[in-house]
């Protein structure tokens, strides 16, 4: 029998099963990486602990729609799951574990005094950024124990084959565990550059999803708006890190204009051709307050450079035009300190807008033989604006095909299709003036 | 489960492309199959040279026959295929939208038996 969604649900056992599922989905949503951290933390076994909290969930969907929802599904979760590691020690049976086997008893019983649960969501994040792991896979490892996406979804939005990132993952764990990687948020000299590795992953999980609207498994659950979660958790432990602070800021720049990038029909608008009043003003407000604050602590990195380049486009909403003269001073700022090529395209972009597209050729023209800009469709778009401003209509319009096969949202290769066909219809009509 | 993705277009329209437009409509080809293959998704894909060059052959009671030109004589010829490991149907009839010749003509999409079954073809 099929029902609709609207329907009442007439019997009440369908009733409280669908309440305990929805208990369950709400700490899924919004604790589950607060609970992966404390259970990881004492063994840095996070598969351990990722594992026994899914037969808590599971126990939970069998035990709750019966005896009701506990006050604290949280702290019932985090019991039940503490429980499962405990047994697993005990089948272990070594001298080690018996120890181990007490701590996490006295911990049940205090947690059952305080239900209170501490976040160390902070610390998992630096464990899962540890230098000792592969870059690329911190992302995805945050991902995956922070938020519970799972391997195929994380596969999906990092363009990696579904069992590769799932090996990727398992070793990844393993390493945190065999090679004691502390759960731990460094102090002094080491923060800064183990924070470095934490906002960026965070930040690579945020571009995943930014830049991949639609498309990918991880569509029920923005991405982006889960990085945001992420940068906030940040910046509320570490309230005085001027990156911290930028990273947020970015995100939220970025974030605020999300929905001015697709016009009535769903198609893609470039960032030039957006309307202004179509950008969220509370999220642009909340990230120029932040970037203030940031700008009055000591030191200003990448993220928050970033961020202040986003500030110079928001500009828009009050002058009319975005502040060029600084967005290009900036990403050269930027570029000095990054050497990326990623930096190096837009910095082109912002000097075309403020010299004219040739200088901006010119200035992409030193990353043309770079490898890593082969693949990447920015550069390609970019390339094929400025190569038709400056009227070089043929090699444009290769450009606008190469950056259309590497784009996966389809609407954004329907306007680059669009941007192709109007350069060459604008020069087919040159020529027939000509004539 | 492996997908045979076959492009089928009408040759007079790809020979219509201006010089330009097929150079974006190549490295737009290029630029795809590259990703497919970064994604583990390409196993194998060729261009075909055109329907002209095709021959058919047919064996019936031990004669050989054999015709020149394509098996049918349709306004879209197969072009080129792609042979692609996807998740399920769903996901193979996605990456064939992305591939740029189905602008122009038409990707059929056939999922590969693995073994030829011992019992009924189909």
């Amino acid at each position: 029998m099929t029902r609709s969604c609207a329907e009442p649900i007439a019997d009440p056992e369908a009733r409280t099963a669908a309440e305990a599922a929805r208990a369950a989905e709400a700490v899924a949503r919004s604790g589950y990486g607060k609970l992966v951290a404390i259970l990881s933390a004492r063994h840095r076994d996070v598969a351990a602990a990722e594992d026994a909290l899914a037969e808590a969930f599971a126990l939970a969907l069998e035990d709750w729609p019966t005896k009701g929802v506990p006050q604290s599904p949280e702290a019932w979760l985090l019991t039940v799951a503490r429980r499962r590691i405990i047994d697993g020690i005990r089948r272990e049976r070594t001298a080690a574990g018996a120890v181990d086997h007490l701590k996490l008893v006295g911990e049940e019983l205090a947690a059952r005094e305080a239900p209170e649960i501490p976040d160390e969501r902070l610390a998992l994040m630096f464990a899962c950024a540890h230098p000792a792991l592969d870059p690329g896979i911190r992302a995805p490892l945050i991902l995956q124990t922070l938020l519970g996406f799972d391997a195929a979804a994380i596969a999906s939005a990092f363009l990696t084959a579904p069992a590769t990132m799932g090996q990727r993952l398992v070793r990844a764990k393993r390493k945190i565990r065999d090679a004691g990687i502390p759960f731990e948020v460094p102090t002094g000299a080491e923060l800064a550059p183990r924070l470095g590795a934490v906002l960026d992953a965070i930040y690579a999980a945020f571009a995943e999803g930014w830049l991949d609207p639609g498309g990918t498994d991880a569509r029920s659950r923005p991405l982006a708006d889960e990085a945001i979660g992420l940068g906030r958790v940040v910046v509320a432990l570490l309230p005085e890190e001027p990156e911290a602070l930028g990273l947020l800021s970015l995100m939220l720049h970025a974030e605020a204009r999300r929905a001015a990038r697709r016009d009535i029909d769903g198609g893609f608008v470039p960032l030039a051709a957006q309307d202004p009043r179509r950008w969220d003003a509370a999220r642009i407000d909340e990230a120029e307050a932040l970037l203030r604050r940031a700008s009055q602590l000591p030191g200003a990195g990448r993220f928050q450079l970033e961020a202040a380049i986003q500030s110079a486009h928001a500009a828009r909403r009050v002058h009319g035009r975005a502040d060029w003269p600084a967005i290009c001073a900036l990403y050269e700022v930027l570029l000095a300190s990054t050497g990326s090529p990623v930096v190096a395209v837009n910095r082109a972009v912002a000097l075309a807008e403020v010299e004219g597209a040739r200088a901006g050729l010119e200035a992409l023209a030193m990353w043309d033989a770079d490898p890593r800009l082969a693949d990447y469709q920015p550069y390609w778009a970019a390339r094929a604006e400025l190569l038709a401003r400056a009227g070089e209509v043929e090699a444009a319009q290769e450009a606008y095909g190469r950056a259309m096969g590497l784009e996966s949202d389809p609407s954004v290769r329907r306007h680059l299709d669009r941007r192709r066909a109007a350069v060459a219809a604008a020069e087919a009509g040159d020529h027939h003036a000509e004539r | 489960m492996k997908f045979l993705c076959l492009a089928y277009e009408e040759e007079a329209r790809l020979n219509a492309l201006s010089r330009p437009e097929w150079d974006a409509l190549r490295s737009e080809t290029l630029a795809y199959v590259g990703i497919l293959q970064k994604s583990g998704h390409l196993i194998l894909t060729n261009a075909l040279q055109s329907a002209r060059m095709a021959s058919t052959v047919r064996v019936r009671d031990g004669e050989r026959s054999v015709l020149d030109g394509p098996y049918a004589e349709t306004r879209e010829q197969l072009g080129g295929f792609f042979l692609i490991e996807a998740r399920d149907r769903e996901e193979a009839i996605e990456l064939a939208a992305r591939w740029p010749s189905a602008r122009l003509g038409s990707i059929e999409v056939r999922p590969v038996e693995e073994v030829l079954r011992e019992e009924r073809r189909y």
